[in-house]
């Protein structure tokens, strides 16, 4: 499989799309180290960029691999080699890929302008975000045939989870301001990794106080280990229920 | 060898293979025709895995080949459009499948040396024409030695001289006892390279018997005549049956 693996990625570094990613990360990064001293400051502005633009070219990253290596796929699987073992090493390459543009271009400048404790949350929440977006984007990408369906689905992911859900969540809180709801809402937090990842970030940067009585609650949770523990099991979860769902789809699709 | 037995296969409620049955052995070669449409392409797919049947069972050597993967190192298949990493040479190619069959035996490099694909290891696939690409998905199917072979449409878009490289390759392999399956439209070059027919319509299977037969039973010399005999009495018959 890692012999798969080095194949896949050795053809993906040539298509040019992840060192145009890895050049972007590193350029935003490190301008924003430079316009602003003030670390919080820069992982704060960093936040809203990784928020967004994470997802997005993961979703759309995996899609048009997934399809633009569909005839490579049933090359492999024409040979002596196991469904799985295809499936696994396409879902590996593009994860190891994407993880090793944020690493080297969110990462690198971390570690030259000092690593703070709310920088690395920020690369660690961007890494889970990746292999979340990667897993759904798959799973939208086996389901159909059609490569324009799947990226619109793969973007209804991202749009949903980066903009829509929010706003539900707001509206939500809002009608039942008068109540405690602050279980509920951290039980609804749960099933939007996007939010989940913010939260994280942000009472790392010790702003949580801006967020009122809500805001302790949340700092009470998730600044203990506790709820780092709990958000990487939901992240996870995020991961893996999708991934397996469309290994199980993979292996029983006609090609 | 291959034996396929009540395989049914549903695009949707579209039927594309209706209950066939079929042995094929070992020593023949067997030519699969049938229009556009008429479920060669599937059958092929279904005896290599990639496509799984609705229904029914396919045994080589007598083991299901359902769910099983390892024995596709009995079969050299060469594809219709062979499409492989756009960004690799030709060599990185041979390179990249030798790594992934893990083959112990001796390689069979006749057609990389007739083909000439040495000279273009160093080419990009993106950059090949479609002649190129099928002399490497032949030198391909054959590199491995194995028992089976299966073609699909191996001669279309290839020079002249190459299709007889090719077709001397062929015959050799099939002298050799190996069991060869070719689809194909034309039919003088089945009528030189296969010994039994097979012919499927709309899914169903129409014709199987040798080629032998065949011309003996229309009174045929040549096989496309024999053949259009053949779709030509079936219309017959169905007209008959259907009166």
């Amino acid at each position: 499989m890692t012999r798969i693996i080095k194949y896949i990625l050795f053809d993906m570094l040539r298509t040019r799309f992840i060192l145009l990613y890895l050049g972007f990360l590193l350029l935003s990064t490190i301008s924003m180290f430079m316009l602003d001293g003030d670390n919080a400051k820069v992982v704060l502005s960093l936040l809203n960029i990784v928020l967004l633009v994470v997802p997005l070219v993961s979703v759309i990253f995996t899609t048009i691999h997934f399809y633009n290596s569909y005839e490579f796929m049933e090359m492999m699987l024409s040979q002596p080699i196991n469904r799985k073992t295809v499936f696994l090493s396409q879902y590996l390459a593009v994860i190891l890929a994407l993880s090793l543009a944020l690493l080297v271009g969110v990462g690198l400048p971390i570690f030259l302008y000092g690593a703070s404790g709310s920088a690395l949350t920020l690369l660690y929440a961007s890494l889970m975000l990746t292999f979340v977006f990667v897993s759904l984007a798959f799973l939208a990408a086996v389901f159909t045939r059609d490569k324009a369906k799947a990226i619109g689905v793969g973007l209804l992911f991202w749009f949903y989870f980066a903009l829509i859900y929010d706003a539900l969540l707001l509206w939500v809180v809002y009608q039942f301001a008068d109540y405690p709801i602050e279980r509920a809402t951290l039980a609804m937090i749960s099933f939007n990794p996007v939010d989940l990842a913010r939260i994280l970030m942000l009472l790392q940067l010790d702003i949580s106080a801006l967020m009122g009585y809500t805001g302790a609650f949340y700092k009470e949770f998730f600044g203990s280990n506790m709820g780092f523990v709990y958000s990487t099991a939901i992240l996870l979860l995020w991961t893996l229920i999708p991934v397996t769902w469309s290994m199980r789809i993979f292996k029983r699709k006609d090609l | 060898m291959i034996s396929i037995g009540k395989v049914n296969k549903k695009f949707g409620k579209f039927t594309v293979l209706n209950d066939l049955t079929l042995e094929l052995e070992l020593g023949k070669s067997y030519a699969l025709i049938g229009p556009n449409g008429s479920g060669k392409t599937t059958l092929i797919k279904t005896i290599l895995g990639l496509v799984i049947p609705t229904s029914g069972d396919i045994t080589i050597q007598d083991k299901s080949i359902l769910k099983e993967w390892a024995y596709r190192e009995k079969i050299g298949y060469m594809p219709q459009i062979g499409r492989y990493p756009e960004n690799m040479t030709i060599g990185q190619v041979f390179e990249m499948i030798k790594n992934i069959r893990k083959h112990t035996g001796a390689l069979d490099e006749e057609l990389i040396q007739s083909f000439e694909l040495e000279k273009m290891y160093g080419k990009r696939m993106h950059t090949l024409s479609g002649g190129t690409r099928q002399k490497v998905s032949a030198a391909l199917a054959f590199l491995f030695n194995p028992p089976i072979l299966i073609l699909d449409e191996p001669t279309a878009g290839l020079d002249p001289v190459s299709v007889e490289i090719l077709k001397d390759k062929i015959l050799k392999e099939k002298e050799s006892g190996k069991l060869v399956i070719i689809t194909s439209h034309i039919m003088s070059d089945l009528d030189d390279l296969t010994t039994d027919l097979v012919y499927l319509f709309e899914g169903d299977l129409i014709y199987n018997d040798s080629i032998k037969n065949l011309k003996k039973e229309t009174g045929e010399t040549k096989l496309g005549k024999a053949i259009s005999c053949l779709i030509t009495q079936n219309k017959c018959l169905t007209e008959l049956i259907t009166s």
